[in-house]
């Protein structure tokens, strides 16, 4: 939507010609009045009023919306009128909606085994307004619902329909830093050069990934360097569903990449769908940069 | 009972449990009353009690004070600030008019940041 007024206007007409058509026709409520529903009613509410229990209950009158409530079913009752104007509203912006007047009046008692039917027509549909929430147009129809054929209460709803102001675009979520320390610190500096440095022991030659202060063959404290040649196989994986982590999209394959040197190391494997990673796959490494400061290496499936 | 006259009032703590527990007792599955995330690409902070549940505990705040035998006539309602889990409501009530065994009663819910409802009920009190 332009923020031309005459454009408002234009817009404005077409919703005004809504005005006075049905919303809803014939519409029948889901269950009838009944005890199991009007306990879940008063228990969420705290309400422990007595006319609500036993062989004279009525149901709490403001239900009265409740039981016109279509839940997670599709709504035969609604007119096109009504999904027209929806619609319009909700592909010009203003899709998201809030709730903003009830107003009911109860004619006569609902009772468990009632069954209600409805009627509704669109009664006003506002010029453009903007609120606290965004801009948009309120919407109020008004509801007549029977029991036995016999009005029962009429019920009055205006929603808004607004375009979101403050529409959360998701914030740029940074992943998690390395903790770098003295043990470490040569990986790192190893990844700021785009090489894969893996420990060796000076003692007893054998290697060891991650980085440990001392040898865990023969406990000497003395190491050196090799680089990985980069070639490995995915030797497991888990592919993460849940819970969503800041600035990782799930799902996603987090794998444990055996080298071709022999140690293994957990990192993602990047190229290849979450659900075509497999135990033996081949990957090849390659380094990433997620930001500024955070490059990492990843490995890329480079066959089956 | 006279024009004037002010209802005690009722503190009603706003649980995320009574946001979703009323809106699923009113049938009502729209997103922003029980998915926080959801409700956040909609530009709201968090999950917020839906207009049913409002309109319930206003009913329940009227009829508690008058009693089982008190038939509520008719209950209308104004939304302004949500109810989000954490938040406390007070009702509180004042009598605007009392007309043989009719009694309408001006409602103000408020929130930690600000009126989360304003509205009027007429209830009938049989003698």
């Amino acid at each position: 939507m332009s923020g031309e007024p005459e454009v408002h206007e234009e817009f404005e007409a077409r919703l005004k010609a809504y005005e006075g058509l049905p919303a809803a026709a014939t519409g029948v409520g889901r269950d009838l009045v009944n005890e199991p529903m009007i306990r879940h009613w008063c228990e969420a509410m705290g309400d422990t009023s007595p006319a609500y229990t036993g062989p004279d209950a009525i149901a709490p009158p403001t239900m009265l919306q409740a039981w016109t409530m279509a839940g997670l079913t599709h709504r035969p009752e609604r007119t096109a009128a009504y999904d027209e104007l929806l619609t319009l509203l909700d592909t010009s912006g203003h899709d998201a909606v809030v709730a903003t007047d009830c107003e009911q009046e109860y004619l006569r008692p609902l009772r468990p085994g009632d069954r209600i039917t409805f009627d509704s027509v669109i009664e006003s549909v506002s010029a453009r307004k903007t609120t606290k929430l965004g801009a948009g147009y309120f919407v109020t129809t008004r509801t007549d619902v029977r029991a036995g054929g016999e009005l029962a209460g009429t019920h009055r709803f205006r929603i808004l329909k607004y375009a979101p102001a403050h529409r959360s675009s998701k914030p740029v979520e940074r992943r998690p830093r390395p903790v770098v320390n003295r043990d470490n610190a040569g990986f790192w500096e190893g990844v700021a050069r785009h090489e894969l440095l893996i420990q060796r022991c000076t003692a007893c030659r054998a290697l060891r990934f991650p980085w440990l202060p001392g040898c865990n063959a023969c406990g000497s404290p003395d190491w050196d360097t090799v680089a990985a040649s980069g070639e490995g196989t995915v030797y497991s994986y888990v592919v993460m569903h849940h819970p969503p982590f800041p600035a990782f999209e799930p799902p996603y394959a987090v794998g444990l990449v055996e080298l071709a040197e022999g140690v293994r190391i957990v990192s993602n494997v990047v190229g290849v769908p979450y659900d075509e990673v497999r135990i033996g796959m081949a990957v090849r490494l390659e380094f990433r940069r997620y930001d500024e400061e955070l490059e990492l290496p990843v490995f890329r499936g480079v066959g089956p | 009972m006279k024009a004037g006259d002010r209802l005690p009032p009722l503190e009603i703590p706003v649980t995320r449990t009574l946001i979703v527990a009323g809106a699923i007792a009113s049938r009502d599955y729209q997103d922003v009353h029980h998915d926080p995330e959801l409700a956040r690409r909609k530009g709201s902070p968090d999950i917020f009690m839906n207009i049913l549940t409002t309109n319930g505990l206003v009913g329940r705040y009227i009829t508690d004070h008058f009693g089982p035998r008190a038939q509520l006539r008719r209950v209308a309602i104004r939304l302004g600030a949500p109810n989000h889990p954490g938040d406390t409501m007070v009702l509180t009530g004042t009598v605007e008019e009392v007309e043989g065994d009719t009694v309408t009663v001006r409602v103000t819910g408020a929130n930690g940041i600000g009126k989360h409802v304003t509205g009027t009920v007429t209830v009938r009190v049989p003698a």
